[in-house]
């Protein structure tokens, strides 16, 4: 694969556009669905588009070292204008595009941003709102047009007049970009990630083009990506992950990006790109599951019995016959039957046909989830990595995964564990910094240059990399033993029926926990055995669903069990909220992570009640709509005991 | 850029309409008139007369007294046929759609009378009939787009919940690129953020298409929001016409309908 080979020269992301313009100007570079049509850009269309965008921002006064604010859904001319940005020196900094008006407000003021490049109406309300407390916004360019005809506010443009004026400055110039391309270096910073603030205020990432190259290059060696390969690209674009795997990995290798048509289209899209690289969270792949799941419950008889029979045997030898590792005849031949009826299809349906790679990372992933599309014949792998990391620390090689390790580190990359556990990483893909932050840098960058993860983790006899929690998030039982609360809420979550979980158990004698049901699946569940519900706060307390939660709650105390470490972590009481946990009410991160502080304070009652012993408690919640305003929730919930298992003692709970 | 509609003049005037069906007198010598642009609304408490009047609109029930002229002709009725081809198109109270087609399939019904070419050639799909499935098809996939319901483009109407079964009814009803479009209480049995949606939608298409809305609501919220003049109905007689303002503080409606608070 002499083609993936670059010159040392291209070392900034400008650069690597007009090399791909030059090198491969027909090849597809972009592609959006758009009036149920796929549209594609070449690159050299997109050489094109990124440079008119560019005079034009330069044009408005768009200098070197200026800060971009990018806000919107997957859209081509989003990641174009990531381009624009670095082509003129300056930064990009992409907005989680859920995010209400006045949590933009920080990332608005703190990055000093003066041109803002959003998707639609919405985002340009958001913007307005917010205009009175950020005085340095001084340009809103706008993608869509569409419900803005009535906006006459002068420092709002149309995209497509801000090119129109980049054509005309480029006529009049032509070396006016090229010379500024030029001007890139290495080491410049490429684009500003901000942390989705687990703790405390948003930080400003600072990554190099240096750090994302490296970044990129060691993820396509390590899995042969070249230009054909295809990516649907709908995770936020604020997030690392896309960031990666979308922009810097696609203008590294010059594979085609895909934009879905919106959020809803997405399964539809997927199925009509086939992408041969995927990568989501594991939230992702465990609702198309659910999905899976729910629709094989639908099913006629004998369908569900073959799609049963054949998922034993997946379960058997699926992923070991992926792995290349040996498997008896008999298998193999049931596994090609199997392949025939129902994996096969399956993957057609889950638009996974063509994969060769599937990633995922931002959360540890289920086991059992992991094998499942590994036992169909999906490639999936886990990475390890973080924002200040560009998402590249650990990958795991083809043919050797291991479901509860990420891998062992990528070339280039160094990684120690210190004393106390804690992970530490050094290497090209480091962050320079955080954003005007230097106390905050100085805190997670050590003498020796390490960065510290903040995640507590080990290296098994084979070199992988084991992440058990967040090194803060563990603690101990008040007996001593180790208390790793996300691994026992991966384990409730893996339920189909458990949306979300969140266990208590630091400093106290028994872990008790609360959990959110899947509305999706509970409800179908509930539709199958006619018991009514209006809604999820009056289904999430019905008895019925508490016997469902139970049963799933006592399984997963038995497979504790089974682990002489975490047996003292089995889950006594439990009880089911009355709302979802929602990032709109700050109680996860835009990334769906639990804040754990936030909710044992805002729940405070709740968790008093589940140590005290009480049968049901009453709570009133505040919760926030999407367009900002306030409403209010309130349920008397019930509070059950599960059984828990002796050590070692239980085989099968069900 | 435009500076956003103009209300222009009168284009639909209805003039002494009375209906009745044996001794039933559903509507008495009511007048009232819709000019260009404008949102118009009927409202009145059930009963009033309020779909009659529509349906008198597009001529589904012809009126034994009274004169209607649309674009400066008289009629001393309309025909459905003739409604729609001038440019009248509806949505109904109890949703019509095809049930087991398609959203696609059914708002590209609302293309009809668009049609031009021939059965035999639609049959084979060739030549002129092929070019003109693609345009019609480009139109309904701009309409899919400005209603937000990409995701459901291929899903028969029948699965669909409630408030997107209304937004498909309006779609079919913009596919026929109507000049005035009636809408029978397009919110009704909706939950508040659905209502939103479907004002936001009825405002964009009075704004951005141009099109001349005349509707029946029951939610006064949305009614003295978006209309831009109202007419009341009372017992199939026309008992207010005016500004929303000034039917909000009209007696007669505050006694028909909107009521007092004790």
């Amino acid at each position: 694969m002499s083609d993936t080979v670059r010159p040392p020269s291209l070392s900034t992301f400008p650069r690597l556009l007009l090399h791909h313009a030059q090198a491969r100007p027909g090849h597809p570079a972009t592609r959006e669905k758009y009036l149920g049509i796929w549209q594609t850009w070449a690159w050299s269309q997109v050489a094109e588009e990124v440079r008119a965008m560019a005079c034009g921002l330069a044009e408005m006064g768009f200098k070197r070292g200026d800060n971009l604010a990018i806000i919107g859904d997957n859209r081509p001319r989003l990641y174009w204008a990531m381009y624009a940005a670095q082509c003129l020196g300056g930064v990009p900094v992409p907005l989680y595009q859920d995010a209400i008006a006045s949590e933009m407000v920080f990332v608005l003021q703190d990055a000093g941003i003066k041109f803002a490049i959003v998707e639609d109406q919405e985002q340009v309300d958001k913007l307005l709102e917010n205009k009175a407390q950020c005085p340095e916004l001084a340009h809103i360019l706008y993608d869509d047009p569409r419900g803005l005809r009535h906006y006459n506010q002068p420092f709002l443009h149309g995209l497509d007049e801000v090119q129109e004026m980049g054509r005309i400055h480029n006529r009049n110039h032509p070396d006016f970009l090229d010379a500024e391309i030029e001007k890139g270096r290495p080491e410049d910073v490429a684009v500003m990630l901000y942390t989705s603030g687990t703790t405390g205020k948003p930080k400003g990432v600072c990554l190099t083009h240096a750090a994302f190259i490296a970044a990129a290059r060691s993820g396509c060696d390590f899995d042969r990506l070249g230009p054909d390969d295809n990516i649907l690209s709908y995770l936020p674009m604020a997030w690392v992950g896309d960031h990666l795997f979308s922009f810097a990995q696609a203008t590294y290798a010059g594979f085609t990006i895909n934009c879905p048509e919106s959020g809803d289209t997405v399964m539809t899209d997927m199925r009509e790109i086939g992408p041969s690289y995927y990568f989501a969270p594991p939230r992702v792949f465990e609702n198309l599951l659910t999905q899976v799941m729910i629709r094989m419950e639908d099913a006629g008889a004998l369908k569900r019995k073959m799609f049963h029979t054949f998922m034993e045997v997946a379960r058997r030898c699926g992923a070991e016959i992926l792995d290349g590792k040996a498997v008896s005849g008999t298998d193999r031949l049931l596994y090609a039957l199997g392949n025939l009826f129902v994996y096969g299809p399956l993957r057609n349906v889950l638009g996974m046909s063509r994969i060769r790679v599937a990633y995922t990372a931002g959360a540890a992933i289920g086991p059992d989830l992991f094998r499942f599309y590994r036992s169909i014949g999906v490639n999936l792998k886990q990475l390890y990595g973080s924002t200040e990391t560009c998402a590249a620390v650990c990958l795991q090689p083809d043919g050797q995964i291991k479901l509860d390790t990420v891998g062992p580190p990528v070339p280039g990359v160094e990684v120690k564990i210190d004393d106390n556990g804690e992970v530490l990483v050094r290497g090209e893909v480091m962050l320079k910094e955080y954003y005007k932050r230097p106390d905050a840098t100085a805190e997670v960058i050590d003498a020796e240059g390490y960065f510290h993860t903040g995640d507590a983790g080990f290296f098994d006899e084979d070199g992988h990399l084991k992440i058990i929690d967040r090194a803060k998030d563990v603690g101990k039982l008040a007996n001593g033993a180790m208390f790793a609360p996300n691994y026992i809420e991966n384990k409730l979550k893996f339920f189909p029926h458990i949306k979300e979980a969140v266990c208590f158990g630091h400093d106290r004698d028994q872990v008790c926990a609360f959990i959110n049901i899947d509305m999706g699946a509970v409800g179908n569940w509930a539709e199958r055995r006619n018991i009514a519900y209006s809604g999820y706060t009056d289904l999430a307390q019905k008895a019925e669903v508490y016997e469902l939660i139970r049963d799933c709650v006592e399984q997963a105390n038995a497979e504790l069990a089974h682990d002489a470490m975490l047996s003292d972590s089995q889950v006594h009481r439990f009880l089911i909220l009355h709302k979802e946990l929602d990032p709109d009410d700050d109680e996860l991160t835009r990334t769906r992570k639990v804040r754990r502080g936030f909710i044992a304070e805002k729940y405070g009652v709740l968790i008093d009640a589940l140590y005290s012993g009480k049968a049901s408690q009453f709570i009133e919640t505040e919760v926030k709509f999407e367009d900002g305003r306030k409403g209010k929730v309130s349920a008397d919930l019930r509070i059950m005991e599960a059984k828990t298992f002796p050590t070692g003692a239980a085989k099968k709970a069900a | 850029m435009s500076e956003g509609r103009q209300i222009g003049e009168v284009i639909l005037d209805l003039k002494n309409i009375s209906l009745r069906f044996g001794g039933v007198k559903a509507l008495t010598d009511i007048s009232f008139d819709v000019r260009e642009h404008e949102i118009r609304a009927i409202i009145g408490p059930n009963g009033a007369g309020k779909s009659s009047m529509l349906n008198v609109i597009n001529g589904v029930y012809r009126p034994q007294e009274g004169d209607i002229v649309f674009r400066g002709k008289h009629h001393r009725d309309m025909d459905t046929y003739a409604a729609a081809k001038a440019g009248i198109a509806r949505t109904f109270q109890n949703i019509a759609l095809f049930k087991g087609m398609t959203v696609l399939d059914n708002i590209m019904t609302g293309r009809n009378l668009k049609m031009k070419s021939n059965f035999l050639l639609d049959a084979i799909y060739w030549g002129p009939a092929q070019r003109e499935e693609i345009a019609h098809r480009r139109k309904v996939e701009e309409i899919i787009d400005f209603l937000e319901i990409q995701h459901i483009r291929k899903t028969p109407v029948g699965r669909l919940p409630y408030g997107l079964q209304k937004r498909v009814e309006l779609g079919r009803a913009l596919a026929a690129e109507p000049s005035i479009l009636l809408l029978d209480e397009p919110m009704a049995g909706m939950n508040v953020e659905e209502k939103q949606d479907m004002c936001r939608f009825v405002l964009d298409v009075n704004d951005q298409l141009g099109t001349t809305i005349v509707l029946i609501e029951h939610d006064m919220g949305v009614v003295m929001d978006i209309s831009d003049r109202v007419v009341v109905l009372d017992y199939g007689k026309k008992i207010a016409d005016g500004t929303p303002d000034e039917v909000r503080n009209n007696q007669d409606v505050i006694d028909a309908y909107l009521g007092v608070a004790h």
